[in-house]
């Protein structure tokens, strides 16, 4: 049907009679999600390829008619076209989108093959929500409130198979709830490309398994439980922990490398319990890395900075803030800042700097092993924030042996730490003791042991702020929890130095940061923190183009000059 | 403008007050011939319903399992928040390691409680009942928070009509068939 295809390229088909124009061959589960309408499902997942196998989306279908012996369209005595809807129902999941498709969701047939599946699916089910921690999340349990009977007609015993299975270092497997959807399996084999997992056995005996001699162990592999639609695999770290329905969920930005993966960070009561992947098709589709994940445990690892320090003794904010101030207005200050740093926290540290004058800003450049997936080689957050900000102007080295130098030769006497351990980048404890130190961090390491001042800031989890990823996507994150009770948001702390420095009023807050960043900065013109969309703003990198940024080809990512070949 | 009310003066009974005590007196007297209300407590106690709700326990089942599974609904439904539960894995080793869960800790706060035995009515497991007792106090505020250990003493063991871990536990020595 040509005519009907206009110029816009959409096609219009019909779900419970209502249009809607569409893209040809967009799934139908799609389709009526666009407007509201749900199809329950196990097996399809946007993201991965369609398996058909669990039957839950069954609707019924029609196309218009056309005579077998000339061809030509039927028509009702109203002269709109003939809809021949099919016997039998058909799987949504499975059919694309075609000219005047018409999709019934709401008829007897659709709800008995509903009711047929959840009743065959909840036959050999155990009756584990109580013990379950998808229990407020699962599909099933969803499904078994809406077309489920309350009462079994299953008179013989329920299958029994193995519980409490170790897939791998971080998923344990209860394959009683499997509803054998493969959703697991596809990701890992079309998505990670480790194909580890498979079924064994027939029928209502099916297991799910790793291939003998195999775990599933790569670094994504937690992303199944997240695609479970039923509690069958679970993740051993946030196994029994806790309630999902007592957690409250705050956006994130995984921080562990340049990806910046999307998350959510779900926590109760000042705790965190577990992160999981947001979805964003520009850069992590609905993945993040295993490794991100475990993050949160940093919060409440016992080398976190509880208080502030002066001299080895612990002192108020106040007391180390003057004595931070005191040290800062003296003499051959040089700066290291942070590429693990928000955009606000180095835009105030690049205006501390000028405040002071001539002084060095260094960055400590963090590489590690990376993978084409989620992973980048540059570990850490936001280098491209501090271009942005200024704090820099050319990219970060892994030693920062100027200042060595500069410290050896005497012409550094006092350095400004923040986040950084200055021992991981190739100064000795030496070159430390020979300057006066100021440490701005979160974890006690052998730069703060050595400090004269110890500033407990927030990690990432405790404030509010942006990074810049690989792609120059300015990206939200959202203080989740609290944090120590004597630290200080990071922002605060530069805040204070600043005022303290010029004697003139700072901005302190993400918001008034950003009335700043809007109007001073011309790549960051019209932003601001409240208006940023949850998916991030891409940034014009266009004058940072001819930098060598060490990222290789990731998901949603290609570097300029690959992309320019 | 306001209102003046009219006093009467008093009449000459009035002003004896011997009716008033008299007829104080004979409500008095009148109760030395009826039933005695009164109970002697705490020596004497009163007859309490069967569905009387006093502080809610933790229950056993006649095998000595604890029934709780710690899946929160009662911390969930609880109206004034008086419980806080810590779940908890139980070891595989154990005699009831197919159960897989229990709490590690089971606190109600019997000062916040108001007895509305909605944790009750919640439980899937059929763990946590109101018991019958209904006077109890303590010096501080901690010692009113009962922990699991208490709340199982004073809960003890009540009869189950489904055994349901222990049909699930001869279903998986049994096997599938396969």
């Amino acid at each position: 049907m040509s005519e009907e295809t206009k110029d816009d390229g959409l096609i219009s088909i019909f779900i419970d009679d209502q249009e809607v124009r569409t893209k040809p061959g967009t799934n139908i589960i799609e389709v009526a999600k666009s407007i509201g309408v749900q199809i329950p499902h196990y097996c399809y997942h946007e993201k991965l390829s369609i398996s058909g196998n669990c039957r839950m989306c069954l609707v019924e279908m029609g196309l218009p008619g056309r005579d077998r012996a000339t061809g030509e369209a039927m028509l009702n005595p109203d002269g709109t076209p003939k809809i021949m809807f099919f016997p039998g129902p058909a799987i949504a999941c499975g059919t694309n989108a075609s000219p005047n498709m018409h999709i019934r969701t709401k008829t007897k047939m659709v709800t008995d093959a509903r009711e047929g599946v959840t009743e065959f699916l909840l036959a050999n089910h155990p009756l584990d929500c109580p013990i379950c921690d998808q229990a407020g999340e699962c599909t099933l349990q969803e499904q078994s409130a809406e077309h489920g009977k309350g009462y079994s007609r299953f008179i013989g015993e329920k299958n029994v198979k193995p519980k409490r299975t170790s897939l791998g270092p971080r998923v344990t497997l209860d394959d009683e709830r499997c509803v054998l959807c493969s959703r697991c399996i596809r990701f890992c084999e079309e998505v990670v490309k480790d194909d580890v997992l498979g079924f064994v056995d027939r029928g209502s005996y099916s297991t799910l398994t790793c291939y003998s001699g195999k775990k599933l162990e790569n670094n994504y592999s937690l992303n199944t439980v997240d695609l479970c639609p039923v509690g069958a695999l679970t993740s051993t770290d946030f196994r029994f922990k806790m309630r999902v329905w007592f957690l409250k969920t705050t956006q994130g930005i995984d921080a562990e490398t340049s990806v910046g993966c999307n998350t959510e960070v779900w926590s109760r009561e000042g705790k965190i319990y577990r992160i999981t992947p947001r979805q964003n098709d520009d850069v992590n589709d609905c993945w993040m890395p295993d490794s991100g994940r475990a993050l949160y445990q940093e919060v409440e690892a016992e080398n976190r900075l509880q208080t502030n320090f002066v001299d080895g003794k612990a002192a108020s904010i106040d007391i180390a803030l003057r004595e931070a101030s005191v040290l800062l207005a003296g003499n051959s200050v040089a700066i290291v800042g942070s590429g693990r740093s928000s955009v606000e926290e180095q835009y105030l540290l690049k205006e501390l700097a000028s405040a002071m004058g001539e002084v060095t800003v260094s960055l400590v450049s963090r590489i590690g092993e990376g993978d084409d997936l989620l992973i980048s080689k540059d570990r850490n957050p936001n280098v491209r924030g501090a271009l942005v900000t200024g704090l820099i102007s050319e990219l970060p080295k892994t030693e920062l042996s100027d200042l060595a130098k500069s410290i050896d030769a005497g012409s550094v006497k006092t350095v400004l730490v923040v986040n950084e351990d200055l021992t991981e980048a190739g100064l000795t404890t030496e070159q430390l003791a020979k300057v006066k130190l100021i440490v701005l961090g979160t974890h006690q390491s052998a730069t703060t042991d050595a400090a004269n001042v110890v500033l407990a800031g927030m990690s990432v989890f405790e404030k509010s702020g942006t990074f810049v990823n690989q792609q120059f996507r300015l990206q939200k994150f959202e203080k989740a929890v609290p944090g120590p009770k004597t630290a200080m948001d990071d922002l605060i702390i530069l805040a204070s130095l600043l005022a303290n420095l010029t004697n003139e009023k700072v901005v302190s807050t993400v918001d008034s940061i950003w009335d700043e960043l809007s109007s001073k900065n011309a790549l960051l013109e019209g932003l601001s923190y409240k208006s940023l969309p949850a998916s991030g703003q891409l940034l014009d990198a266009s004058s940072y183009e001819d930098l060598p940024f060490v990222e290789g080809e990731t998901l949603h990512y290609k570097p300029v000059a690959l992309a320019s070949t | 403008m306001a209102k003046v009310l009219e006093r009467k003066p008093l009449t000459f009974a009035e002003r004896t007050y011997l009716p008033q005590i008299l007829s104080g007196l004979k409500t008095t007297f009148g109760h030395l011939l009826k039933r005695k209300v009164t109970l002697q407590y705490p020596e004497e106690r009163p007859a309490i319903s069967d569905n009387y709700r006093g502080i809610p326990t933790l229950v056993k089942d006649p095998e000595g399992r604890e029934k709780c599974v710690s899946c929160q609904l009662c911390e969930f439904v609880c109206p004034p928040k008086a419980i806080r539960i810590i779940p908890g894995e139980i070891a595989e080793d154990s005699a009831t390691a197919h159960v897989e869960k229990a709490p590690q800790e089971f606190e109600i706060d019997m000062l916040r409680c108001i007895y509305c035995s909605l944790c009750q009515e919640v439980c899937p497991e059929e763990a946590i009942f109101l018991q019958d007792i209904y006077s109890f106090s303590g010096y501080t505020r901690e010692e009113m928070v009962f922990n699991k250990q208490k709340l199982y003493e004073i809960g003890g063991t009540l009869p189950d009509r489904h055994f349901k871990w222990e049909k699930k536990r001869l279903a998986a020595e049994k096997g599938n068939g396969h």
